[in-house]
């Protein structure tokens, strides 16, 4: 591969993609939001198990491509246990270093997530890899949340 | 004029089909290109072909020489731009075999085209009222009639495609009777390449009393259409998929049919005679044609017309089969890939997807070795609906495309695959 593809394809996106963690449904989770990104026709579930500020469990189904599929992946590994107050400040941090070239990055609390960070030379490609974020931001700030879509 | 100047006979009839990328390659500036440190495959023509020098030029030239407002004034600029504009709607018949040329009418496209019919013929349609669509239909032949639907009650009944992607014809009849006030129906589609067999539609839907409308964006560049060989009644097509520019396209409709049509957008030029109390309005094509024209686009389409006509359409038509070919036979060969449109009678359209491999993943990774394809619902989600499918990757290819590129696309599929699985 070139260096810049292995810019956007890292290993550790692709193993994500092969084998994707908490990949699976959830019967008492308390908070299910759909996702989805019609420009590629990923769509995502995501749910959750939220008791007071804790996020007890997180898991996610549906399909998608490799950069949504590993980011949804990651998502669920970095925020099982978390607290409300860390996933949305990890939302911010990934959202950041997704988007914005100057962000200040916190490498060592974003840890494999910084894999993501490829993406931002591929515009079109952005999008893919918020999919999932963007469903956990609502989960958390609603009950009943409308699904979300990129477009 | 620069649309009417003699072109020198440069490619004539009898050209041997592989001879073809060679002669025209060098007339289209952006194939030149390099993209990711690689010459560019372009083939992404569904989405919009690429545009010889002879479009680029007669639309700067136009901004540069001859720019006025058409129809509006006697000054010698005025003059010369109406008079370009007038003789690109003749260059139009022509290319679709029009009786007349007040039976085509500029507009910004396809779209724009299926819009106007929809509201126009809408008028008059009632709940119940029927319009016959395909399973392959482009969304651009689906909402309008949606939109009419929710205003009027009519019902919308969908003719099926079978798993090769062909029309299920025998269907048809059942589906036409007195309520049944439209068929509109696509020439080719944009996701399968299916060429559909218009006259035997129009015949068919004719014996019922019932008029055809056909979307023609993806046959006018493959094809030669003949819409009085065909007897459709309504034809439309967009300039930027068959070597113009976009903004730019056609309707045809029968004389007497576009007659029976009320106006589409008010304003400028569409008019005989306005006071506040009535205004008059103006026969086809003007009346349907309001505000300052797209000079620039239909004389650019107007050039693209005139480029085609130095072409020998068959060898073409016969080179891009010979892509198609290749382009399926490197696929199959390399197994897991499974292709979406196997009718024998195909425009250069290849969807597939590959075992194991997002399309999205696809597009991205065939950009990084230069090769520019489609992914996604191609505007036709009832049909990846109808397969059960998400996306697809989509090459679309042109006659200026050679058996090298397609190679390119082949081993960028296989690089790929191996990257992601």
């Amino acid at each position: 591969m070139s260096d810049e593809m292995e810019d956007l394809y890292q290993e550790v996106i692709l193993d994500h993609n092969r084998r994707p963690a908490n990949f699976r449904p959830m019967p008492d989770a308390n908070r299910t939001i759909e996702a989805d990104n019609p420009l590629c026709g990923d769509r995502l579930e995501l749910f959750l198990r939220v008791e007071g500020d804790r996020i007890e469990d997180v898991s996610f189904l549906g399909s998608g491509c490799a950069i949504s599929v590993a980011s949804a992946s990651m998502l669920t590994e970095h925020l099982k246990g978390a607290t409300v107050a860390d996933a949305e400040a990890l939302f911010a941090a990934v959202h950041a270093v997704l988007t914005d070239e100057k962000a200040t990055v916190d490498e060592e609390r974003l840890g494999n997530l910084m894999a993501l960070s490829g993406v931002r030379r591929y515009p079109m490609r952005v999008k893919c890899a918020t999919l999932s974020w963007h469903a956990l931001k609502a989960a958390l700030a609603s009950r009943r949340p409308d699904p979300v879509t990129t477009e | 004029m620069n649309i009417a100047a003699e072109r020198p006979a440069r490619n004539g009839p009898g050209w041997s089909p592989g001879a073809i990328p060679d002669a025209v390659r060098p007339d289209f500036p952006i194939l030149g290109e390099q993209v990711r440190g690689l010459p560019l495959v372009y083939f992404d023509n569904a989405a919009t072909s690429q545009k010889p020098r002879a479009v680029i030029d007669a639309v700067a030239d136009f901004y540069r020489h001859d720019c006025a407002n058409v129809h509006r004034a006697v000054h010698t600029l005025a003059e010369r731009a109406t008079l370009a504009y007038e003789a690109a709607r003749e260059r139009v018949r022509g290319f679709v075999n029009a009786a007349s040329a007040n039976e085509i009418v500029f507009l910004r496209g396809t779209t724009e085209s299926i819009n106007l019919l929809a509201h126009g013929l809408g008028r008059d349609w009632q709940a119940g009222d029927r319009v016959v669509l395909t399973a392959m239909e482009h969304h651009a032949n689906i909402v309008p009639w949606q939109l009419l639907r929710e205003r009027t009650g009519i019902e919308i009944a969908v003719l099926p495609v079978t798993e090769r992607g062909e029309l299920v014809l025998e269907a048809l009849p059942d589906l036409l009777d007195e309520r049944t006030r439209l068929v509109a129906v696509t020439h080719v589609s944009n996701v399968l390449g299916t060429i559909n067999p218009i006259a035997e539609i129009t015949r068919l839907a004719h014996a019922h009393g019932v008029p055809v409308l056909v979307d023609g964006a993806q046959a006018v560049p493959h094809m030669r259409v003949d819409v009085q060989a065909m007897d459709c009644d309504f034809y439309c097509f967009s300039g930027h998929k068959m070597f113009g520019p976009t903004g730019i396209g056609a309707l045809y409709g029968k004389a007497d049919l576009l007659a029976a049509l009320p106006p589409w957008q008010g304003g400028g030029e569409m008019i005989t005679r306005v006071t506040f109390e009535r205004t008059r309005y103006a026969a086809p094509p003007q009346r349907f044609e309001a505000g300052t024209q797209h000079a620039a686009g239909a004389i650019g389409l107007a050039a693209a017309i005139d480029y085609l006509s130095t072409l020998d359409m068959a060898a073409a038509a016969a080179h891009e089969q010979a892509l198609l070919a290749r382009a399926t036979e490197g696929m199959q060969a390399l197994g897991g890939v499974r292709i979406f449109g196997q009718a024998p009678h195909k425009a250069p359209v290849i969807s597939f997807l590959v075992e194991g491999v997002h399309a999205h993943d696809l597009g991205t990774l065939l950009d990084r070795k230069g090769v520019a394809v489609r992914t996604g619902h191609h505007c036709a989600m009832p049909l990846m609906d109808f397969y059960g499918v998400p996306a697809t990757t989509r090459a679309s290819m042109a006659f200026y495309n050679t058996l090298d590129e397609v190679d390119r696309l082949i081993e960028a599929i296989a690089y790929a695959r191996e990257v992601l699985q």
